[in-house]
């Protein structure tokens, strides 16, 4: 599946976006964020306060202990700060 | 009308305010905001520019929705929402919200509610840019504060 990053998150990770096989029975975000962390030890530093991480699934704000499918698109990034 | 552009391309407010007006020849009541790019950061170092990251695709929905939220809010005649994206300098109009209405406190409502919204669930970015390099901007308490009014 593909993972975007926007904001901070793509900076710290030096990329906007990233081909990603979670395991099977990684269903939520949180679980999703869990597996990521393990891929670096970037990842692990983006993803290490949570309390700072917002998602999306499919483009539409989704908490993280949402459940995706696989082929939905996510993405992760900072609490937003437009106008 | 209700029209929401979000571009990379520099706008007049000015000329945008007249176009409106004259799109709502029925309103009592025309209400607009600019939002300039500051030229300070807030701990009041200076500031060149600022980008403005965004989510494509994500942005024109979330700015449509927040529209549509206003408009089945207030009884409004006519909302414009222009929110630009990528590098800006100091001083250049960043968001652009104009509401009509037949009396002037929804237009004054409905302005306000679409700029505490746009600020808090619109997937913008803002990365300053200072002689001390750059920083991205953090969201504010008193900002999500502010949109919870309208809950």
């Amino acid at each position: 599946m593909r993972v975007r990053y926007f904001a901070w998150l793509r900076s710290r990770l030096n990329r906007a976006e990233e081909a990603v096989a979670p395991p099977p029975g990684v269903t939520t975000l949180n679980g999703l964020i869990d597996y990521l962390a393990t891929l670096s030890p970037g990842h692990a530093a983006v993803f290490e306060d949570r309390s700072v991480i917002r998602a999306a699934i499919n483009q539409v704000f989704a908490d993280l202990d949402a459940s995706f499918a696989p082929g939905d698109e996510v993405a992760f990034f900072p609490p937003v700060t437009g106008g | 009308m209700r029209v929401t552009r979000v571009q990379a391309a520099a706008f007049d407010p000015g000329a945008e305010l007249a176009a409106f007006t004259a799109s709502a020849p029925d309103a009592g009541a025309v209400v607009s905001f600019t939002g300039l790019v500051r030229g300070q950061d807030h701990a009041g170092q200076p500031l060149t520019a600022m980008t403005l990251d965004h989510y494509p695709g994500m942005t024109d929905a979330q700015v449509a929705a927040i529209a549509e939220e206003a408009a089945k809010r207030w009884p409004l005649q006519g909302l414009l929402v222009i929110h630009r994206f990528g590098r800006l300098l100091a001083g250049e109009p960043i968001v652009f919200v104009a509401t009509a209405s037949a009396h002037r406190r929804a237009a004054f409502e409905a302005a306000d509610f679409l700029m505490d919204w746009l600020k808090t669930k619109a997937p913008f970015w803002k990365l300053e840019e200072g002689p001390g390099g750059e920083t991205w901007v953090d969201a504010k308490a008193e900002d999500d504060a502010a949109a919870a009014r309208w809950e």
